[in-house]
């Protein structure tokens, strides 16, 4: 079920790649988000990591989006076994966010950009 | 011996799937003894269950089965760890010789380490492991294995929050692994009450086999047990099993069976006069020999000479030794012209030599089994069997020695077992209560007379043949062993300075006639 919605997957990772060739100069936070095809979980994860970096980091993010059924060969570098994962490779520490982000005030812990109280 | 955490209700459940009489599909762990106790292996295509607590030897069994399964099937396997890094198991595994790294480089192994580090993981709402089933299938495919260990799996409840998603994702990965038509071994760590921490022989619920390493008196002892098998029959005894540089090994020892043959071949037993008083020809090959008696009697002479006898005739011999070092044993014998050193360096003799508390007794025995499988003797000694008083109480003892003969004698080897006696204790109870086990049975015993303290031997019970009923005297010389009669004169018994000074008189002709020597052999 989830490999037939391949076609729409392609249009969201080019759609991803697009603000980041545009704030190519100040990209201080690299974002990578795992998703394996194009189901709820991954569709939702991707809006609720959007709508979090225009609220908090605009102009200085990039998400690049990898799809393991397309590219399982990927899930080995960043440790990925849950999916969707969210992987900030930049700034150091790396963190990994799993799940479909709808908690925003955890995802910004995750991000470390709110301590947890 | 209490079986703890081993009525589980998994246990009763399996009870009633074993019931079935047809077996299902197997695949060969390749294991020494565990496909035996498997009645054949593991069920093919299918996830089986390795529990067990801390440094039981889940990993090495693991392992092992992938190892086999490329070197003997040709079924190329990938090992998931979630502890261990790929650097660090092939360091782990370098004294087993498994090779590890060449398997890897000619495609026919993988290791796939899968690190889940929970500080770095926050989670929010809902996900799934399709990561992982991604990473497993990747690897699978890609060398097209069909052997898969999953070690352990339960590492994701430390690093993953959420219960539900983790138990209900676990189901769908076992179900995937058997319709990827994959055998797998996924390991477990024992909880409380349950085989697993997490419970997950629920979910793997075909085949569970547990590992245990108990300890008692200070000596680890390890054991297998397959506590359920779907669709099969099994052993569902505690077997001992061994990890050794060659790897795991189990010994279905209780499996054997009174059918083996009796043969009606003789062979000497190294002392030209003990032959003689066993009708002349020795014992019987293939049978089990007990030599007892008290310290310094001469046990381990009769046992080396039989040893040196059988290297002569051309017969491979193995020497268990409990009480001296090869060295040593080698040394001492040399002094009653028994040269064992020029055997050994020929291959013909080996001698094995431990302390009984190096092990537990279940483990000497796996060790001398194993010696017997490489080695293949046609004779064995064992000096002395007492010695595992240290280990093991009197009825352990007897299983061992009954489980050990069973297998000599099913190999048909020529084994002499001496035993320490001490002065007080009762025959039986000293022999380890294994008279009955036993074919021939020679008591050498310390006779005082005057001065002096002499040997004296006399065959106890030799089954299926004539024997000397007398009692002779035993002497070490410089050329072995020799037995000569005991004098008996009016004044009693004589050996010793005062056999040697009335035959030499009788010589003489002094000794008038009337005094009565002892019986003719």
């Amino acid at each position: 079920m989830k490999k037939t919605k391949v076609l729409k997957k392609a249009k969201t990772s080019r759609k991803a790649k697009t603000p980041r060739k545009a704030k190519t100069p100040k990209k201080l936070w690299e974002l990578r988000l795992y998703v394996a095809g194009q189901t709820e979980k991954s569709v939702l994860a991707l809006i609720n990591l959007k709508k979090i970096c225009e609220t908090h980091l605009q102009g200085v993010y990039s998400i690049e989006v990898i799809d393991l059924l397309r590219q399982p060969q990927l899930a080995k570098g960043d440790q990925i076994v849950a999916t969707p994962t969210l992987v900030k490779k930049l700034p150091v520490p790396v963190k990994r966010i799993i799940g479909d982000l709808s908690d925003t005030e955890r995802v910004l812990v995750g991000l470390n950009l709110k301590s947890l109280r | 011996m209490t079986k703890k955490n081993s009525k589980s209700q998994s246990q009763t459940r399996s009870q009633k799937q074993n019931s079935q009489p047809a077996d299902i599909p197997k695949v060969k762990t390749g294991i020494k003894g565990l496909d035996h106790i498997l009645h054949g292996g593991l069920p093919k295509g299918r996830p089986t269950m390795v529990c067990g607590s801390a440094g039981c030897g889940k990993t090495v069994l693991a392992m092992e089965f992938l190892v086999r399964g490329v070197r003997d099937h040709n079924e190329p396997g990938v090992f998931f760890s979630f502890e261990e890094s790929e650097a660090e198991l092939i360091l782990n595994f370098s004294p087993l010789n498994y090779n590890l790294p060449e398997l890897i480089k000619n495609n026919s192994l993988r290791i796939d380490c899968i690190r889940i580090e929970k500080s770095e993981i926050e989670e929010t709402g809902e996900y799934d492991l399709e990561g992982l089933f991604v990473r497993l299938e990747q690897a699978i495919d890609e060398i097209g294995a069909k052997r898969v260990v999953l070690d352990t799996i339960e590492a994701l409840f430390s690093g993953l929050k959420n219960q539900f998603v983790l138990r209900a994702e676990l189901r769908r990965l076992f179900h995937w692994l058997k319709a990827k038509g994959v055998t797998a071994i996924i390991t477990g760590e024992k909880g409380e009450g349950q085989f697993t921490r997490q419970g997950l022989e629920e979910y793997v619920s075909d085949c569970v086999i547990f590992l245990d390493n108990r300890v008692i008196n200070e000596i680890s002892t390890r054991r297998i047990r397959i506590v359920k098998y779907r669709g099969s029959m099994h052993a569902s005894d505690e077997y001992p099993f061994l990890i050794d540089n060659t790897g795991f090994s189990v010994i279905p020892i209780s499996a054997l069976t009174l059918d083996h043959k009796a043969s009606k071949e003789r062979v000497s037993s190294g002392v030209a006069d003990l032959d003689e008083m066993l009708d002349g020809q020795g014992y019987y090959k293939g049978s089990s020999i007990l030599i007892s008696g008290m310290a310094g009697s001469g046990k381990t002479s009769l046992g080396a000479s039989f040893a040196e006898a059988a290297c002569k005739r051309g017969e491979k011999t193995l020497y268990f030794c409990f009480e001296e070092s090869q060295d040593q044993l080698f040394r001492n014998m040399e002094s009653i012209g028994v040269h064992l050193s020029k055997w050994e360096k020929k291959g013909l003799l080996k001698v094995v030599a431990t302390r009984p508390s190096f092990y537990g007794i279940e483990m000497h025995l796996l060790q001398m089994y194993k010696e017997i499988e490489n080695f293949e003797p046609a004779c064995l000694v064992v000096d002395p069997i007492s010695n595992m008083n240290s280990v093991g109480n009197f009825n352990e003892i007897r299983a061992m020695m009954m489980r050990l003969i069973d297998i000599l004698k099913s190999r048909q080897i020529t084994s002499i077992f001496t035993s320490l006696k001490s002065a007080q204790s009762v025959m039986e109870e000293a022999d380890g209560g294994i008279s009955s086990l036993i074919d021939t049975w020679i008591s050498v015993r310390e006779v005082a007379n005057g001065n002096e303290q002499n040997r004296a031997l006399c065959i106890l019970k030799s089954r299926g043949m004539p024997h000397s009923n007398k009692i002779r005297e035993f002497i070490l010389t410089a050329k072995g062993v020799k037995l000569v009669d005991i004098y008996k004169t009016s004044s009693g018994v004589l050996t010793g300075a005062a056999r040697r000074a009335d035959t030499a008189a009788r010589a003489a002709g002094v000794i008038a006639s009337g005094l009565n020597k002892g019986g003719q052999p």
